[in-house]
């Protein structure tokens, strides 16, 4: 198979190709053949430096989780503007510690993402079991809530698409 | 082209405006872990209002689509919550001062 | 109309700067003024962007581009250089 050989790992291949064409602000076909040729070329000089891949189960999920968390930043903006601009006094910061189900690697780096982006949350640590993310809020009444919401809101979604 | 105007100064007005406050959290909240919120959530919906600013202006005034302004707003999206999360992983692990509660046990 | 917004806009980025700056002098800590450089750099890729709207020129996305990707490193560089007393692995 030699289309196997020259192209191991397509997708990558074609993200290369998408991010060239997006550098270079352009369709011209000098550039969509450059960016073909280094398509193939880099995922194979790289492929060492990858990490494990994780194979997406529902690919339409994934459009529905990014959809959700692109509103919750802008909620989450305007809840960090509302504790900025107000006393500070009032706050109510702390750590939470989330138990996780997920075991992949990519499943955990999006779910930690995800809580840094959402509203009022930080993933600060993971222990090194890799069974618990340390979370920090800021402006919560218990730490019970948070682990709750993320769990229900966040980690499920990401269950069912990473596995 | 009236409405395009509005919602262009809308865009970049709301952008800077996010990156201020994002900043006035960073300068004003009492601790390490509640300064990184204003800067990890903010600043990100900042530079993601002024770079879709960008690529609505340059879409209309050039007449054709400039979409490499996307890149911009993906790359930060990806590496903001990493900085953070490193960053306060090295507070955690110099312990530093908690303000109100306790620091998670290592 | 939108000179006039990013007239606005430079004041607003400024001032963020301005403030993020003044972290960066008060500490109290490392991490603080760490924290400080990455908001700064953020914020002039914003700047950056604002004023590629002003003067109609595609440049100064690329420079815009550029800061952020050297700022993203020198943030880990700096954060990993914290946690273990050194970059290099």
């Amino acid at each position: 198979m030699p289309l196997r050989r020259l192209l191991p790992h397509p997708w990558r291949s074609l993200g290369v190709l998408v991010l060239w064409l997006l550098l270079n602000n352009s369709l011209h076909p000098g550039h969509i053949v450059l960016g073909a040729a280094i398509g193939c070329v880099l995922p194979l000089v790289t492929a060492r430096f990858w990490p494990s891949t994780a194979a997406i189960r529902r690919p339409w999920r994934v459009v529905a989780f990014t959809a959700m968390v692109i509103f919750d930043v802008i909620v989450a903006n305007l809840r960090v503007a509302r504790a900025v601009l107000g006393p500070v006094s009032r706050l109510r910061p702390g750590f939470a510690r989330v138990p996780l189900d997920l075991t992949t690697d990519v499943g955990i780096t999006v779910l930690a993402q995800t809580i840094t982006l959402t509203p009022g949350t930080l993933s600060a640590d993971l222990s090194p079991d890799r069974r618990t993310l340390i979370v920090h809020y800021l402006d919560e009444p218990d730490a019970e809530s948070v682990v709750a919401a993320i769990k229900s809101r966040y980690e499920r979604p990401l269950k069912e698409i990473f596995g | 082209m009236r409405v395009k105007e509005f919602l262009l100064s809308f865009l970049i007005v709301a952008g800077a405006a996010f990156c201020f406050l994002g900043s006035l959290g960073l300068a004003r909240l009492p601790d390490t872990f509640t300064r990184l919120h204003g800067p990890s959530k903010a600043t990100t919906l900042g530079i993601g209002c002024m770079a879709l600013a960008s690529l609505v202006w340059f879409t209309v005034t050039r007449r054709e689509p400039s979409v490499h302004e996307l890149l911009v707003i993906v790359f930060v999206a990806l590496t903001t919550p990493i900085s953070a999360h490193m960053v306060a992983r090295a507070a955690l692990h110099r312990r530093l001062p908690v303000w109100r509660g306790e620091a998670p046990p290592q | 109309m939108i000179s006039v917004a990013v007239d606005i806009a430079s004041v607003l980025i400024g001032l963020a700067m301005l403030l993020a700056f003044w972290r960066l002098l008060r500490g109290p800590d490392i991490v603080d003024r760490v924290i400080a450089i990455d908001t700064l750099y953020i914020n002039a890729c914003t700047l950056l962007l604002a004023y590629g709207i002003a003067g109609d020129s595609a440049l100064h996305f690329e420079a815009s581009l550029v800061i952020a990707l050297l700022g993203f490193l020198t943030t880990v560089a700096f954060a990993k250089y914290l946690l273990r007393g050194d970059i290099m692995e």
